[in-house]
């Protein structure tokens, strides 16, 4: 559980953030316009229902949100043809020159936390945690390990059943960069779907399978699946909201992000519908089964729209800019 | 005694036919209607008013009877609370492309059946073009998803992008409004299926017009019609049930397409139905797709209600292409 005191204080944040930032819901009814927001399946409930509310306020405004994924919402924002992107991983190199020769600039907004979640199945009764360098040895393509035992001597000597998120997902780039490093590769003998039902269904019906998905997934499915403890250095921490919101469960918490396009920025139902965004994100990321960010990142987020700075700004997952 | 044992292997051996054929049928229909059970139960929560079924079927209060269906799934737009939630945008969107799409597709895909079928030489070229149209539709529909994304949402870049369009006409909230790109509105959306469901309005209109008896091509060419007699007042009217038939299923794969519009890049969140042809949608199979991917029982369970929403309309097209068949048919062909 959280202290008193810092639901106290994220509370007064959040009332301060709104009274600063949020237009009133009369000038909301006058905006018109259309907002086109695409990008990561991830993010996307926590942006349905910001669009939801904003929509129910600003009636005469058009606002769509897709599904394109990571990869392919920021193929489509770089081209200009969005106003904002979902994204569960921050902007690539490759990504962030596109943008650029298109003359394409941006304003990074963390709006959420959510934690990678490593889960075996229920009847597993042999992995009670796991290590980076064992989740290493399970996913690498160079040395992967094709028995249990090959991981841990003491285990079984059965096949290791892999299931992973699809390779356009940002699921699948932020796991394979934290395991692999950046130029690592994950085998390729693995059950890929880009439904995480599926992955959940695929690991709940195999003795020897692994996977992993958003914290969402598994709090959904708890009763069908196992969930592993990871040690990040410091010790197994288990996911929840608490080890997720303060960066305890390292190194799978990390943050999701929306990306606004700053010529679209200027236009007043854009300007107020990042407003809107970040004033409600914390209470909306926690009702669609995400963590919310924690108070100072809300703020580094607050002040980063207010002076609308531009570019990549590197975010760890406590918040910090990475130099 | 030889006679009466070969007699009887071969009735025995017909029975074992039929009884073979008969269960591969009842296998068929069984998997279909098992298919068919698990959706109506799970889709049933969102789809029905308990209150009112019980108040309507145990208690005989038949005033209760239009409230059995939750109308607010079919009038509510998307939400994130699966009570609230609803199909209206995605119900409208697909009748909007599929009108669309009809009207493209039918007469340009009847008129290329009319003239290979009636009018063309046959010889090499027309070979070639048979060929192709049949390769064409085979290929999977995200083909043409991609397809339909270089030519109409973005127009190979010729016209600035769909936000900053270099060419458009009329305000932007007219209904007349229209502009170049496409982007992901409704034009692009129907274009993109009319490709995809023109090789088989092409492929089952020639099987209509085939089927006509050349005997009554060369009765009316014999008494000196000319071809286009021929064809606009015999052989046309003798095979429009059959072409007709084939175009209400073209349209029903075409409702039922979500793969191609995913690759247009369409949103699945909108909570407005389209002014303009340039306007965004969403459509059935996408929002069905969308629910069923979330983590949330109930999001499941929407998605169920949407499905047993879209078999419904699909039934209600092919019950439209039986009833056309049995009242058109011609007692000339």
């Amino acid at each position: 559980m959280k202290s008193p005191t810092t639901i106290t204080l994220a509370f007064f944040i959040s009332l301060a953030l709104a009274a600063a930032m949020q237009t009133s819901d009369a000038d909301l009814s006058k905006l018109t316009g259309q907002i086109k927001v695409d990008g990561s399946s991830t993010v996307y409930p926590i942006t349905e229902a910001v669009a939801e509310d904003f929509q129910g306020k600003a009636t005469k405004t058009r606002t769509t949100v897709g599904v394109s994924g990571t990869g392919g919402g920021f193929k489509r924002f770089c081209a200009g043809e969005t106003d904002i992107t979902n994204a569960s991983r921050p902007i690539s190199t490759s990504e962030a020159q596109t943008a650029k020769t298109n003359k394409i600039d941006f304003i990074e907004l963390p709006i959420a936390y959510d934690g990678l979640t490593i889960v075996v199945n229920p009847a597993n009764t042999w992995v009670t945690q796991l290590n980076v360098a064992q989740l290493k040895k399970i996913f690498s393509a160079d040395s992967p390990a094709k028995k249990w035992s090959d991981v841990n001597p003491a285990w079984p000597s059965e096949t290791i059943k892999v299931f992973s998120p699809g390779t356009d997902s940002g699921t699948f780039d932020y796991f394979k960069e934290v395991t692999l490093g950046k130029d690592g590769n994950i085998r390729s003998d693995l059950s890929v779907s880009e439904d995480d039902n599926v992955l959940v269904t695929g690991v709940a019906g195999d003795k020897n399978a692994i996977g992993y998905f958003g914290f969402a997934y598994y709090a959904e499915n708890a009763s069908k699946l196992k969930l592993v403890p990871i040690d990040g250095g410091k010790g197994a921490i288990t996911p929840s909201n608490k080890t997720i919101q303060d960066g305890t469960y390292t190194p799978f918490s990390r943050p999701m992000f929306i990306y606004v396009n700053a010529k679209s920025a200027a236009r007043p139902e854009v300007a107020a519908f990042v407003d809107f965004y970040l004033a409600n994100t914390a209470a909306l990321s926690k009702e669609v089964g995400y963590t919310p960010l924690p108070a100072p990142m809300q703020e580094r987020a607050a002040a980063t729209w207010k002076s609308k700075k531009l570019g990549t700004q590197n975010w760890d997952s406590a918040g910090n800019k990475v130099p | 005694m030889r006679a009466i044992s070969i007699r009887t292997r071969r009735i025995l051996k017909n029975r074992a036919f039929l009884a073979l054929c008969l269960f591969s049928t009842s296998a068929t229909i069984l998997i279909l209607a098992l298919l068919i059970a698990s959706i109506m139960v799970q889709g049933s929560h969102f789809l029905f008013n308990s209150d009112a079924l019980s108040a309507v079927f145990a208690h005989g209060e038949l005033s209760q009877l239009t409230k059995i269906i939750r109308w607010e799934f079919l009038t509510n737009f998307a939400s994130r609370f699966p009570e609230k939630a609803g199909i209206y945008a995605a119900v409208i969107g697909s009748l909007w492309v599929c009108a669309i799409c009809a009207l493209l597709a039918l007469p340009l895909g009847i008129g290329t059946a009319i003239y290979l079928e009636e009018f063309a030489p046959k010889n090499r070229w027309t070979a070639l073009v048979d060929f192709n149209i049949r390769n064409l539709a085979g290929v999977p529909s995200i083909v043409y998803g991609i397809l339909g994304l270089t030519a109409f949402t973005r127009m190979f870049g010729l016209f600035g992008t769909d936000k900053n369009s270099a060419l458009s006409f009329g305000p932007d909230n007219a209904w007349w409004h229209i502009q170049l790109p496409f982007g992901q509105g409704l034009l692009a959306g129907g274009l993109t299926l009319m490709l995809v469901v023109l090789p088989i309005v092409i492929i089952s209109s020639r099987e209509a017009l085939r089927a006509v008896p050349s005997s009554l091509r060369q009765a009316s060419l014999a008494i000196g019609a000319t071809p286009w007699q021929t064809a606009s007042k015999i052989t046309l009217p003798a095979a429009i049930p059959s072409i007709l038939t084939g175009a209400i299923l073209a349209m029903s794969r075409a409702m039922g397409e979500a793969a191609p519009l995913l690759v247009l890049g369409i949103p699945v969140f909108i909570a407005n139905t389209p002014d303009n042809l340039n306007d965004n949608f969403t459509v059935l199979p996408f929002q069905i797709f969308n629910w069923a991917g979330r983590p949330q029982e109930s999001f499941h369970q929407l998605a169920a209600s949407a499905i047993v929403v879209l078999l419904i309309a699909l039934i209600c097209f092919n019950g439209v292409a039986v009833y056309l068949r049995q009242k058109l048919r011609n007692p000339l062909a």
